[in-house]
């Protein structure tokens, strides 16, 4: 019961983060200060929501694929950041020039 | 009280339709695709409340993901070499229209006069599965019950690289700039998890949701990864190796229907005791062909010689 309520406690906590961070990508002028709101904010909505599961899972190969799932998620939102970031970067980059 | 899931269910009928209308009515191309994507995401999650999740891998996987890539290549292609936008004459719209119309009332027909209670055929797959060779029943029908219609959809693609491979020309030939020393790394790092998930797709539809189709588009971002990380350029000499991969699946499963044939039996009616074997010799080829012909198909031409002076960094 108890291990219930600080999972149920954690995703929501998770969700909230994910809500904070689509207030910034829809709030914040540029494409850059959105990629700061997004990943980090993302990031840790993310974490706390794969936590949360964690403790809900029946056993050891599920905790295992969640933990997988969560490391090449956050991998992968933060490889996808910097592309677009890079991206970012070389437009401006032609357009000064 | 209601189901609390009722809720979740009609948001995301409404989420559906309105990102439909979405994806038809935005201008920007790009924007098009996008909302497309999202789209498939948001119908793989309501095939997963259908209780399919069969359906649901390949939504997301092929859908989704793969059709989205194919599309942002395209898109890539497109804006690389820019055309004047060729107008819509009144009467194809009209006639699209009039097509769309009459598949919707086809669906509304079938829709109407199939009762609700009515069993289906799931009665009869579920008596059948011992003689299948495996345990799961959509596995069941797409590789033993109806095999031959499988064996078509496979088809399908060989039919799309061949026209991919005859029509594009015209396109320069140099190979993109690949993303970048991190997302190399991250392709290192991603490549062999996927050819692990892949696979274990392909195994687990024995007795789970997976299968060829599923396990052949996570190996077909495999692909993907290496020419977006530019760790593989295909190469003119490759054009064999390529060619046998977009036909083993389909040899290999028509071959295995004509055996079976002619040891008396009709077409694709596997021997029950060597059942199991040869679904998974055919998902393992077919598998393998899928993959190779949507890596191909994004990669969207058939590799040519490369002059020197074209190629860059």
């Amino acid at each position: 019961m108890i291990l219930d309520i600080l999972a149920l406690t954690l995703i929501a906590l998770g969700a909230a983060f994910f809500v904070a961070g689509t207030i910034g990508l829809l709030r914040f002028p540029d494409t850059l200060c959105r990629l700061h709101a997004l990943t980090k904010a993302d990031g840790l909505g993310m974490g706390l929501t794969c936590l949360g599961v964690t403790l809900l899972a029946g056993s050891a190969g599920e905790i295992a694929r969640i933990l997988l799932i969560w490391f090449f998620v956050a991998a992968s939102s933060a490889i996808c950041g910097h592309l677009i970031a890079r991206h970012v970067r070389r437009a401006t980059d032609t357009e000064e020039r | 009280m209601a189901d609390p899931l009722l809720i979740f269910d009609a948001l995301l009928g409404v989420a559906l339709i309105a990102l439909a209308i979405a994806v038809l009515v935005v201008r920007d191309r790009f924007a098009m695709i996008v909302l497309f994507i999202i789209f498939g995401l948001m119908t793989a999650l309501a095939w997963v409340r259908l209780s399919a999740p069969d359906v649901a891998l390949a939504e997301a996987a092929i859908g989704t993901g793969l059709a989205g890539a194919l599309m942002l290549k395209t898109l890539h292609h497109i804006r690389a070499a820019p055309a004047a936008p060729v107008p819509v004459s009144v009467g194809v719209v009209f006639a699209n229209m009039g097509f769309c119309a009459m598949v919707f009332v086809g669906l509304a027909i079938a829709f109407m006069a199939t009762s609700l209670e009515a069993p289906g055929l799931a009665p009869q797959v579920a008596q059948n599965i011992d003689a299948s060779g495996v345990a799961h029943p959509v596995t069941a029908v797409l590789l033993n019950f109806r095999a031959y219609d499988t064996l078509m959809e496979v088809v399908v693609l060989l039919a799309a690289i061949i026209a991919v491979w005859m029509i594009e020309r015209g396109i320069e030939q140099a190979p993109a700039r690949h993303l970048g020393e991190i997302y190399r790394g991250f392709a290192r790092l991603a490549l062999p998890a996927i050819v692990v998930i892949g696979t274990y797709l392909l195994w687990v539809g024995a007795y789970a949701p997976g299968g060829a189709f599923q396990g052949g588009a996570a190996l077909a971002a495999v692909g993907l990864l290496l020419l977006l990380s530019g760790l593989y350029r295909p190469q003119p000499a490759h054009r064999p190796i390529a060619r046998l991969g977009f036909v083993l699946g389909i040899a290999v499963f028509a071959s295995v229907a004509l055996l079976v044939a002619s040891g008396g039996r009709l077409p694709f009616e596997y021997p029950p005791a060597h059942a199991k074997t040869l679904i998974l010799l055919i998902e393992g080829v077919v598998t393998i062909s899928i993959a190779v012909t949507l890596a191909a198909l994004f990669h969207g031409r058939e590799p040519e010689a490369i002059p020197v002076s074209e190629t860059r960094a």
